[in-house]
């Protein structure tokens, strides 16, 4: 896991491609038909999913395997919530339901900090299967069948439309809005006194302690945070499928996050949505009948083996790639992971 | 006289079967290096792990300025300004050198709420690191990652991030220890700049610096205190002699 380094002021370059990237996605249904608008909105909510994670993995080095049960929960909430036969408004919704993450992120990580390493992995495992198994054998959840959301929520004020989320258009820019204002709203925190102290942590904790900072209180605000980040990736998923079954909560969506920020390179926000984007063009790849023919039924097969040739031939991820060809070219040594 | 900051009185620790630290009772005063000696596994960085609060004590009582902190955790006693060094160096080394220290400056001024407001920019820290860099021999080196430091310089880094908490006693637990001559010269010379506003507790195998800086010496032998005296009258002792010093004259 590559280490938090200082100098928490982004540079030059890490803006404007930011702000490319930004631009592009903004830009991207000008050019694309429903196909693409609704797998580009997918995957920006797995981007916002990823990105609370990163805060917790590549920020806080706090390897947690239950993020699916921030994100199911919260999407199970804003079904749950929203009244039957009217529009709920997202206004209040969004909060509620990112509540419900954030509370099961607290109640999770109080209990969970108090170990580390592979048990901290495992316990965390626990605590969404937990939560997996509430949705999958109760009423509450629907059971395996789920439960869907017959009218989507809306932003309005008083009787004044602003978005209707049935519309594919307006959802997308609803949900560009949110990866945008995570990703600012984490840039800030990872550079603040709080998102220094959690690289300090991640770095070394035990010296963070004998320094004098109680750890457990940051790392314990820093799971409620990511909880939060990952519930609002749930209720946008739930507004956008307009359907919840406990497949949102299973640990193979935990692994798939996980594998995300692996994948675009732990320690950079980028990274983070970096890896969501690729992880989704790899599955349609991988899926793709019209390239891969029969072998498409395989697709987790090859998905799996990109996977790893990624990792092994890029230990820093994807957004390695520009520093590790600038050394080729220039024939100096890196930096070792 | 001068002011006692930290007192332990009959500090014991017990690892099952074993006991680490027996009975043993210190007092550290500001303007004075305590120096405590032993060989290994004579109790020595356990006695520090028990001062810093990073291990309980089962028995005993650690006081500062007269309060009773036996029960406060090791990150509540570093900010009442009980600093500590480790034998091996801690440092957080792909961080800058200012950054190692603006951090542990930023101990004493957490403010973790204030999401907003850049850590780099705080005007209560970053000046505070800047200082104890400065007073570490540090000043030259603010922007260079501290992974690539010297040995030696790891140890002012060490030295220079306690001080950046603003610390009234430090713990020292082997400041000295893999330095060359030159490299234990500076240290010593910094531990003595040090010491007039400090209570200094020094862990370290270095007799010829302990000798030459410590203002009282504790000698340990299997968790217990064998003699406590001026660093003369602790080389005089024949008990000591025997146990530990070998004749060192």
């Amino acid at each position: 896991m590559t280490p938090p380094r200082s100098g928490p002021r982004p540079s030059t370059p890490k803006i404007a491609s930011v702000a490319i990237g930004a631009l592009a996605l903004a830009l991207w249904p000008l050019v694309t038909g429903s196909f693409g608008v609704d797998l580009v909105t997918k995957t920006m909510i797995y981007a916002i999913v990823a990105l609370s994670l990163e805060l917790l993995v590549g920020a806080t080095g706090l390897v947690c395997f239950g993020q699916a049960a921030f994100f199911g929960l919260a999407a199970y909430a804003a079904v749950r919530l929203s009244p039957e036969g009217a529009a709920a408004s997202l206004l209040w919704l969004l909060p509620v339901a990112m509540g419900v993450g954030a509370g099961y992120a607290l109640f999770m990580g109080a209990l969970s900090l108090r170990t580390k390493g592979v048990y901290f992995i495992m316990v965390t495992l626990a605590f969404a299967q937990m939560a997996y198994y509430v949705v999958h054998d109760t009423p509450l959840g629907g059971g395996t069948d789920g439960i869907y959301l017959y009218v989507k929520p809306v932003v309005a004020i008083g009787s004044m439309l602003l978005l209707d989320l049935d519309k594919p258009l307006p959802l997308y820019y609803l949900v560009l809005g949110c990866l945008g204002a995570t990703f600012i709203f984490l840039a800030l925190l990872l550079r603040s006194r709080f998102g220094r102290a959690l690289a300090g942590i991640h770095v070394n904790e035990q010296r963070m302690r004998a320094t004098g900072f109680s750890t457990y209180p940051y790392k314990l605000a820093a799971f409620t945070i990511s909880g939060a980040i990952a519930g609002l990736g749930g209720v946008l998923f739930a507004v956008k499928d307009g359907f919840v079954n406990p497949e949102l909560l299973s640990w193979h969506f935990s692994g798939a996050v996980l594998i995300m920020i692996i994948l675009g390179g732990l320690g950079h926000l980028r990274g983070a949505v970096i890896g969501a984007f690729a992880f989704a063009l790899l599955q349609e790849l991988f899926k793709s009948e019209a390239i891969f023919g029969a072998f498409a039924k395989h697709w987790l097969l090859g998905l799996g083996m990109a996977i790893i040739a990624s990792v092994a031939l890029l230990p820093r991820g994807l957004i390695g790639i520009g520093e590790l060809l600038t050394h080729r070219l220039r024939r100096t040594p890196r930096v070792p992971v | 006289m001068n002011e006692v900051l930290l007192r332990a009185t009959d500090v014991t620790r017990r690892f099952g079967g074993l006991v680490a630290v027996d009975s043993v009772s210190l007092e550290l005063q500001r303007g004075a290096v305590h120096a405590v000696i032993g060989t290994n596994g004579a109790g020595k960085s356990t006695l520090i792990n028990i001062l810093s609060g990073e291990l309980a004590a089962s028995g005993g009582r650690v006081e500062l300025r007269g309060t009773d902190i036996t029960g406060w955790p090791q990150a509540r006693r570093a900010r009442a300004g009980v600093g500590r060094s480790y034998q091996r160096t801690t440092i957080y080394p792909t961080f800058t050198v200012l950054e190692n220290c603006r951090l542990a400056a930023q101990a004493r001024h957490q403010r973790p709420w204030a999401w907003w407001a850049d850590a780099t920019a705080c005007t209560v820290s970053v000046p505070a690191a800047r200082d104890a860099a400065a007073r570490a021999g540090l000043a030259q080196a603010l922007d260079q990652s501290a992974g690539t430091l010297s040995h030696g310089q790891r140890r002012q880094l060490e030295i220079a991030m306690c001080l950046a908490t603003a610390p009234e006693v430090l713990l020292l637990d082997e400041p000295l220890a893999g330095m060359g001559a030159e490299e234990t010269e500076r240290m010593l010379a910094l531990l003595a700049e040090l010491k007039a506003g400090h209570a200094i507790a020094l862990v370290e195998h270095d007799m010829d610096a302990v000798f030459r800086i410590a203002d009282r010496i504790t000698v340990m032998v299997n968790g217990a205190v064998l003699a406590s005296d001026t660093p003369e009258a602790v080389r005089r002792n024949p008990a000591v002699q025997a146990a530990y010093l070998g004749g060192h004259e």
